[in-house]
């Protein structure tokens, strides 16, 4: 019987031929990544008395949730951190100037097809995109994987999507994800692997399809995976050195659930307060005031995100009741935006440009909203209070339409946009 | 394990971890710390009225969102008997386990408690009873390994056992 992506990749960490759904497997992490919350992990590991964690060369840390620390508490977590990296001679540690974890995994070579992932990150998923079975974890449980490599794991059921059809202008990876999410629902996908298929999702880039398989997570997905194609292959090939062998489903690969969507005539769409499954069209809601406008995140903070946005405000400006606040996914992303011109628009516009980072998605700092205040947001999670006060509102939408009702200042269009 | 027994304490569908436990939290280490913010933006009077042993019983889909485990530890440092609900993220369940806070998906068991209602939890069976109804439900029982790790009060303490027993071995 054939078998799904993400029953390969199980198999082969764990050393069985072939692995069923609801298996439990014990399996060998090749990359164990996490960020600020490694002060924690590093106190649940020394709490197990162990001199060594299990392979310094396969464990990355970085920080980018409180970059620069907005308080005593996480500077000196980071510190620990810093101390902890160079006591046990962690080669991959990257302090606050490499930028948001999913982003750097990629770019810094740590993301190789057929490879198992995890990470202190429920966005770890995003890996995914370049055909890694990558997952979320708890703390306590990163120090069970510092210290032994190993972690259980149920292999999950798939789900097949198949995406067809041509995107309208101005519509994209983020409006066709949000879409599924608000068909199948905030908990549709909870527990299972996704692996995403058609023309339309070939067609991606894979900025594109970073941002599929990051929100998939947003659907409960354990994991969310795109087969890596040439240019896949290419991208991680420039990025390191290390051997990888790509995983693909058998022809006969068993499937729980198989989805069509055709993405012709679709909408932007927005997912409104306080759940990211509650999707309507743009149409539904256009004309609410905002009072900011995010774009940013491991969702949609690179650079075609923020060409984009540059392309809708080239030589206009933000509405001014709007705060406009633009954070790239990484340093890469900013210093290649910086180059191109992307920031010099953006700012000349009214943006205000943070370091790269997390900011404001998970209300740390660099951007909080006030009771009542209304947020456009390019992130992923619109829940209450996430962003500041419980009593704000949080619409997430794709750059496009971020950039469009910042220059609006109401929830707009872009199709509508006289540019 | 122990018979839990305590006051109910309500909660919808799909409640988030950034409403458990918010965001500009995470930096705090300590536990008990921790407990003070539990559901603080939604429920303000739950971290100071909950009772040890209390259980709290919630509908689809709990523990959704981001993967930090201070959504379980603050609910274990209030001293929690049981969360129960119809099913569970993921990550939320994992994190539960590894804890050490019980943890039970009990389909059907929001419709069947009401706020404040006196409950008695078998987490090794998996029987809920309704104290003040009499009704009892059936949850689905532990695997043996994740009660084995509950009873070890999570996984730390429980990898630990097996570290020293492999290095006595050896």
């Amino acid at each position: 019987m054939g078998q799904t992506i993400a029953e390969k990749i199980l198999a082969n960490k764990s050393g069985e031929r072939a692995v069923r759904p609801g298996q439990i497997v014990n399996a060998k992490v090749d990359v164990a990544m996490s960020h600020e919350n490694a002060a924690l992990v590093k106190k649940h590991f020394e709490e197990l008395g162990l001199p060594r964690v299990w392979d310094p060369e396969r464990i990355v840390l970085l920080f980018d949730h409180r970059v620069p620390a907005e308080s005593v508490k996480t500077a000196q977590g980071q510190r620990e951190v810093r101390q902890f990296a160079r006591a046990q001679g962690i080669r991959h540690f990257y302090d606050m100037n490499a930028g948001i974890c999913h982003q750097v995994l990629p770019e810094r070579g740590h993301v190789r097809p057929g490879e198992l992932i995890v990470g202190t990150d429920s966005h770890t998923t995003t890996a995914g995109a370049f055909g890694a079975f990558a997952t979320g974890i708890g703390a306590t449980e990163m120090a069970a994987v510092w210290a032994t490599g190993e972690l259980w794991l149920r292999v999950p059921e798939t789900f097949k999507i198949t995406v067809t059809g041509r995107f309208q202008k101005w519509v994209g990876a983020k409006d066709l994800i949000l879409h599924i999410i608000g068909r199948l629902g905030a908990d549709g996908a909870d527990y299972k692997s996704v692996e995403f298929y058609g023309p339309t999702v070939e067609k991606m880039s894979l900025a594109s399809k970073m941002v599929l398989a990051n929100l998939a997570m947003e659907m409960g997905a354990k994991a969310a995976i795109v087969p890596p194609d040439g240019k896949t292959l290419e991208y991680v090939k420039s990025r390191t050195d290390k051997p990888f062998k790509p995983v693909y489903a058998d022809p006969d690969a068993e499937y729980e659930k198989e989805f069509e969507f055709d993405v012709s005539g679709l909408e932007p769409q927005v997912a409104k307060p306080h759940q990211v499954d509650n999707v309507v069209p743009i149409s539904e809601v256009s004309g609410l005031k905002v009072d900011q406008a995010l774009l940013g995140s491991c969702t949609n903070g690179r650079l075609e995100d923020l060409e984009v946005a540059a392309r809708i405000l080239k030589g206009r400006r933000v509405h001014p009741d709007v705060r406009l606040l633009v954070i790239p996914a990484s340093w890469e992303v900013y210093l290649e935006a910086m180059r191109k011109g992307i920031l010099e628009t953006l700012i000349s516009a009214g943006a205000v440009v943070v370091n790269p980072g997390c900011g404001p998605c998970l209300g740390a700092h660099q951007g909080l909203l006030a009771p009542s205040e209304r947020c456009i947001s390019s992130t992923n999670r619109n829940f209450q209070g996430r962003m500041g006060s419980p009593e704000a509102e949080v619409y997430l939408a794709s750059p496009a339409v971020v950039a469009a009702s910042a220059l609006a200042g109401e929830l707009a269009d872009p199709r509508g946009l006289r540019l | 394990m122990d018979r839990i027994r305590g006051r109910a304490w309500k909660f919808g569908d799909a409640v988030n971890t950034d409403v458990i436990y918010p965001g500009k939290y995470l930096p705090l280490t300590d536990p008990k710390e921790m407990a003070l913010h539990a559901f603080e933006g939604v429920r303000p009077e739950f971290a100071k009225a909950v009772k040890p042993g209390d259980v709290l019983v919630a509908g689809r889909y709990f523990g959704c969102g981001s993967s930090r485990e201070q959504a379980a530890t603050c609910l274990k440092a209030l001293g929690l008997g049981a969360v129960i609900a119809e099913s569970f993220a993921r990550i939320y369940y994992r994190n539960a386990i590894n804890l050490g806070l019980p943890i039970s998906v009990c389909p059907g068991i929001s419709k069947g408690i009401e706020e404040g209602q006196e409950l008695e939890v078998d987490l090794a069976s998996g029987t809920i009873k309704n104290l003040a109804s009499g009704e009892s439900f059936q949850a689905q029982p532990l695997p043996p390994f994740v009660l084995e790790i509950l009873e070890a009060g999570g996984l730390i303490p429980y990898l630990k056992g097996r570290l020293r027993s492999t290095r006595s071995r050896a």
